[in-house]
């Protein structure tokens, strides 16, 4: 399967510049997929997971249009050709 | 944005390190420290709660912590000055091991280690715990003998968090330091971090029934001076103390200040019985006293305090200086140094006798370091 991962501004130096990228492979639910960006990029897995592995509270993961927070969360399934856009959350300074 | 010109720099050169809520300013100047340049933002946007100079080793190494209230926590370096910065997908990692069941929020502190050991480093954060690197940060780990210390479960978190802010390096003595925690206080290690000790006999925490716990005090700063590292000063929330025996007893020193309450603290370069600090109104009310913005200076250890007015504006000034708001330079004749909350920043390049303001309108202020830049 693959699946497009949006990402917003800050991070794109994360990922050596790219601002999307596309992830092959089996990624069956977003804990996953974001498991398999943090093998390939490193130091986004901080800026996304807290050491316990929770999504940070100011950021947000859309599948599609809707928000994992309105669907399960980090074990929102997915589906070959899903797009996934993370965003940072309206709140803060 | 830095240029070329900004980013040389000569012996006796001074750049303070102004960290702010929207990113980090590198401020500079000659040995006269009588004109400035200003350069930055760096970390643009990013809240810098710490910055240090590591000039061991023949660095010139800036280290910043930018916090993002999204994306969280960054540690960059610069051997430039601003020129460049570590790549964001090459900072080091500072993360709690998983089963601590702790999460970084931010760093509050940064700290080169003693000049026998120039590739360590440590870092104080909130959560409270003390970080250190022995690769020259490239990566981290936390203090264990502090992590799981036993009064870990009864700290609180003071108005900023429960944050380690302060952490006072032995000069020489590398398993000597002392770090201070919002809120529980002072403690010590002897042993290089296997072990810690409540150090607070003598300080109050108006806060709490019992004013003289072991631990439990909302420890603001804490400063020392490295030719005579055991004499301590200690602003705490209500309460300024000095200790003599490296923080074994603390005696109450606000003698003649108009407010023992305040956070910003510093120690002359030279004179181990030099001291100042900037009192505020009260904790309700966290303004200095009278609208009139004064560092009060020790020349003897605390008996005595003077207000140092000159240049500094003494009326409608309701301005706050943060707990690493104020630092000295390394000059014989001292550059003292501090930044508010509403973006002034002042500087003295007589030991405090007159004041000037060097920035205005820059975010509010939450850190002051500086370099003196020695020969290459």
């Amino acid at each position: 399967m693959t699946i497009t991962v949006v990402l917003p501004r800050a991070l794109v130096p994360h990922a050596r510049g790219a601002p999307t990228l596309a992830l092959h492979g089996d990624h069956p639910t977003v804990r996953h997929l974001l498991d398999a960006l943090a093998v390939e990029h490193p130091t986004l897995r901080d800026r996304l997971l807290t050491e316990q592995g929770a999504l940070r509270p100011h950021v947000n993961v859309f599948v599609g249009e809707e928000s994992v927070k309105y669907l399960d969360g980090l074990a929102t399934s997915l589906r070959d050709g899903d797009t996934v856009v993370i965003a940072p959350a309206v709140s803060g300074g | 944005m830095a240029t070329a010109a900004t980013q040389q720099r000569s012996e006796g050169d001074v750049v303070l390190l102004v960290g702010t809520m929207k990113g980090a300013f590198l401020i500079s100047s000659d040995r006269a420290r009588s004109t400035w340049t200003i350069d930055g933002p760096h970390l643009r946007g990013e809240t810098v709660y710490a910055l240090t100079y590591d000039g061991r080793a023949g660095r010139r190494r800036v280290w910043a912590a930018g916090h993002s209230f999204h994306w969280g926590t960054v540690l960059r370096a610069t051997d430039d000055f601003g020129a460049s910065w570590t790549s964001p997908d090459q900072a080091p990692p500072v993360r709690f091991p998983e089963e601590s069941g702790l999460a970084l929020k931010q760093i509050w502190q940064l700290l080169p280690g003693i000049a026998d050991e120039p590739d360590t480093l440590y870092a104080g954060v909130e959560p409270a715990a003390l970080f250190e690197s022995r690769d020259a940060g490239r990566s981290w780990a936390p203090v264990r003998g502090l992590l799981e210390h036993p009064h870990r479960e009864r700290w609180e978190p003071g108005g900023g968090g429960l944050c380690l802010h302060t952490i006072v390096q032995h000069p020489t003595d590398a398993a000597r330091k002392l770090i201070a925690i919002s809120t529980a206080g002072v403690y010590r290690t002897d042993d290089g971090g296997a072990t810690w000790q409540p150090r607070n006999v003598g300080v109050r925490a108006e806060f709490l029934p019992n004013k003289y716990p072991e631990f439990g005090q909302c420890v603001h700063k804490v400063a020392h001076h490295p030719a005579r590292p055991e004499r301590l000063y200690l602003q705490n929330h209500w309460g300024l103390y000095r200790s003599d025996d490296w923080g074994d007893s603390w005696q109450d020193v606000a003698n003649g200040v108009p407010s023992d309450f305040g956070f910003a603290l510093a120690v002359h370069p030279h004179d181990p019985d030099t001291a100042y600090i900037v009192p505020l109104e009260s904790d309700e009310f966290r303004c200095v006293p009278e609208a009139k913005l004064r560092v009060y200076r020790t020349r003897d250890a605390g008996a005595t305090w003077e207000p140092l007015a000159e240049g500094l504006p003494q009326q409608d000034a309701y301005e706050t200086v943060l707990r690493d708001g104020m630092a000295t330079d390394e000059h014989e004749r001292a550059g003292i140094y501090f930044g508010t909350r509403s973006g002034k920043l002042f500087a003295s390049n007589d030991d405090g006798d007159r004041w000037r303001c060097i920035a205005d309108g820059l975010p509010p202020i939450v850190c002051v370091k500086t370099a003196t830049i020695t020969a290459a």
